[in-house]
């Protein structure tokens, strides 16, 4: 398999205080392929790295330890020809769909900066053709968008003009930021399936960061959840979701509140994570779990490979073997053989 | 639930009628809430669901009358044990708020005074209302509020950047909670936290709701958490309530189409299926097309519906909708078959 993208012991701590230090995310490995197009969701709540893992996978910032490579290349040390080929090729899509427009330009603005940096287009009509082209992909009818000032349009269509602005581009990976959490529930159905769609249609690989399971689950092969930084588990959605092993997963899928009469939740209420010690060596989760056992106050739990699609960091199956390599990726399932059409673009 | 005005067990303890609210626009007036009638028991907790720009939030405003300018109240009463909010006097209002009828604001992040600590803004509420309280009985107020929503009740001694996103909801919540009030609006409060949080916000509120006997007005977008909520739910579209049912009938058999779609546009963890969004944008609210709001977007949708606005109407036992579907159909038919249909 040859990698896009590569997260080799990627970690990073911030200074918190005099000589204090705060793990914001620890030791990820992750092989994304070059050949086939993939989607990965990176899951888990405020605080457990999942934004500082797509920003130091978007090249924003350094790892305290360890590398990204993009297309074999630390991403920290490309030459400004490489850096100008990795910000096209590596889109970002941010959480807030209010901030990241200027409001004092119009909608068009936003697309064509795109446009003229990469010299995308060789004459104005052709450049126009390429705006209303992605427009289109998303769902936006070009008329109705270009030349309007952001406050005229909605947040989900804000949204997916910043989706419209990394189709542009014609990028290989997308990394989405928790893309529909502020856009309203009816609007997210249709923007999370227009980025499947560019998946499929345009061999775009998607890492989408999230909170909200039921999203990943939809749109995603793969998931890697996070807590505290640490890999709580990871491998195929069809394992890590519909049949969670690792406690904190548990935690979090039954949270998920379902539009179902039959209430999930109960009524009992659970430990809250401020009530809880924070655990300095140890499982991260082992204050708040209900099956800690003596050792998980006092030893980082190992990756157990649970499936060859699946492993949890947990000291509950300590009986298993160890996953088979640190890359994350190699606990995913098996990637769908790419059509004959898709494998020769990879390739080319 | 409309009915039963007799005293004792049993009598809504608030009674909205008819209430109708309006931002004046350049354009002409926007009615983002429009003739919404609803009664609430004690110990009831009613779920207002609806996107944004559907008057949900205007709604939980109107409910402790905190509507502004640009916006004014046109019509309505909001009946609290009988006593009509819109009309009190000024001081009558002010010892009704977080008495009788308290707000859990949207976005507790925003809603707190960054330079004040949060025992300062407790006290605040409580002081308003019993300016003589003996400070060692305020201080014993406050640890137990801060109990009850299960912070520690050191954070007293914080400001609100000390603490984290779902902190701050639980301290706004025993601000809400401070003096006891019969009803409480809450409006979106877990909206920007994640779903562990989320549940444990969800259900401290409830705890202290059962604590109080107070009814409950959740305002909020997403079906599956009002599901795990509320007893009845409310489905709002355009300003208007179009839908009014319990919680596990409107989940099992919703009645009006908006709320099917709004259904079914749900992820979920049961199937992997292709997402699908309601189509099309709500309607802007200044000049509204005549006939159903909905209608543009409704695979339903039949000449009728464009010409003639259907008021909510009962559907059967305790349920009702605004369709012209009903009273002829009993249930909403399967999607396939009604696309085009044409009925009288």
């Amino acid at each position: 398999m040859t990698a896009l993208i590569e997260l080799v012991g990627v970690a990073k701590t911030y200074a918190a205080g005099f000589r204090q230090t705060t793990t914001a995310l620890s030791d990820v490995t992750l092989t994304l392929s070059k050949d086939v197009p993939s989607t990965t969701a990176i899951a888990g709540e405020s605080g457990s790295g999942k934004t500082t893992l797509a920003r130091i996978m978007l090249g924003f910032i350094a790892p305290t330890r360890g590398e990204v490579r993009y297309r074999g290349k630390n991403v920290q040390r490309m030459s400004g020809a490489e850096r100008r080929d990795f910000r096209r090729e590596v889109q970002p899509i941010f959480q807030d769909p209010f901030d990241v427009f200027n409001p004092f330009y119009r909608i068009d603005h936003v697309l064509e900066i795109p446009v003229r940096r990469y010299r995308l287009a060789h004459s104005r009509s052709q450049a126009k053709a390429l705006i209303e082209d992605a427009l289109k992909r998303v769902g936006l009818r070009p008329q109705d968008t270009l030349g309007r000032f952001p406050h005229e349009l909605s947040g989900g269509q804000r949204q997916r003009v910043m989706v419209a602005r990394a189709v542009l581009l014609r990028p290989k990976l997308i990394v989405a930021d928790e893309p529909v959490s502020m856009v309203d529930a009816s609007l997210r159905a249709t923007i999370l399936d227009e980025l499947r769609t560019l998946n499929r249609e345009l061999g775009i690989s998607i890492v989408y960061i999230t909170h909200d399971l039921t999203t990943a689950y939809q749109i995603c092969d793969n998931i890697v959840v996070l807590y505290q930084g640490h890999v709580a588990e990871a491998g195929s959605v069809e394992r890590v979701i519909r049949d969670p092993r690792h406690p904190y997963t548990q935690l979090l899928v039954s949270s998920i509140p379902l539009p179902e009469a039959a209430r999930s939740w109960g009524r009992e209420e659970i430990k809250a994570e401020f009530a809880a010690p924070r655990a300095s060596v140890g499982c991260r989760f082992a204050p708040r779990c209900p099956h800690a056992l003596d050792v998980c106050w006092s030893e980082l739990p190992p990756r157990f490979a649970l499936e060859p699609d699946r492993l949890a960091a947990c000291h509950l199956f300590r009986d298993l073997p160890l996953a088979p390599s640190a890359d994350l990726a190699a606990s995913f399932a098996p990637a769908e053989i790419p059509s004959p059409r898709e494998a020769g673009r990879g390739l080319g | 639930m409309s009915e039963g005005e007799a005293n004792g067990a049993g009598a809504p303890i608030l009674v909205v009628e008819d209430l109708r609210v309006a931002y004046d626009t350049l354009a002409g007036p926007a009615m983002a809430v429009d003739g919404v009638s609803f009664s609430l028991k004690a110990g009831e907790r009613l779920g207002l669901i609806g996107e944004s720009g559907s008057g949900k939030t205007t709604m939980a405003m109107a409910l402790l009358r905190l509507i502004r300018a640009p916006g004014r109240i046109v019509k309505g009463r909001v009946l609290l044990d009988g006593r009509d909010i819109l009309t009190m006097s000024v001081g009558e209002l002010r010892e009704a708020r977080l008495r009788d009828i308290a707000l859990v604001p949207q976005g507790a992040m925003s809603s707190l005074n960054p330079v004040m600590l949060l025992e300062e803004q407790i006290a605040d509420g409580i002081l308003a209302h019993a300016p003589r309280t003996p400070r060692a009985e305020l201080a014993r107020r406050i640890e137990a509020l801060l109990r009850g929503v299960g912070l520690d009740p050191s954070v007293a001694r914080k400001y609100p950047h000390q603490l984290s996103g779902g902190m701050k909801q639980r301290a706004v919540m025993a601000i809400a909670t401070s003096m006891r009030p019969r009803v409480i609006v809450a409006d979106e409060p877990t909206s920007a936290l994640d779903v562990v949080v989320q549940r444990q916000v969800m259900q401290t509120l409830g705890r202290l709701q059962g604590g109080l006997g107070a009814a409950v007005v959740l305002i909020g977008h997403d079906m599956g958490l009002i599901a795990q909520f509320a007893d009845v739910v409310g489905v709002m579209y355009a300003g208007k309530l179009v839908e009014l049912a319990p919680v596990e009938e409107i989940i099992a058999a919703p009645r009006h189409p908006y709320t099917r779609l709004l259904i079914d546009s749900l992820p979920s963890i049961a199937a992997k299926k292709r997402l699908i969004g309601i189509p099309g944008l709500p309607p802007r609210l200044v000049d509204l097309p005549p006939g159903c709001s909905f209608a543009a977007r409704c695979p339903y949708a039949f000449a009728r519906c464009r010409t003639e606005t259907p008021s909510l109407q009962s559907t059967g036992g305790n349920r009702s909708a605004a369709c012209h579907l009903y009273p002829e159909a009993q249930a909403l038919p399967p999607l396939g078959a009604a696309s085009g249909e044409a009925r009288p």
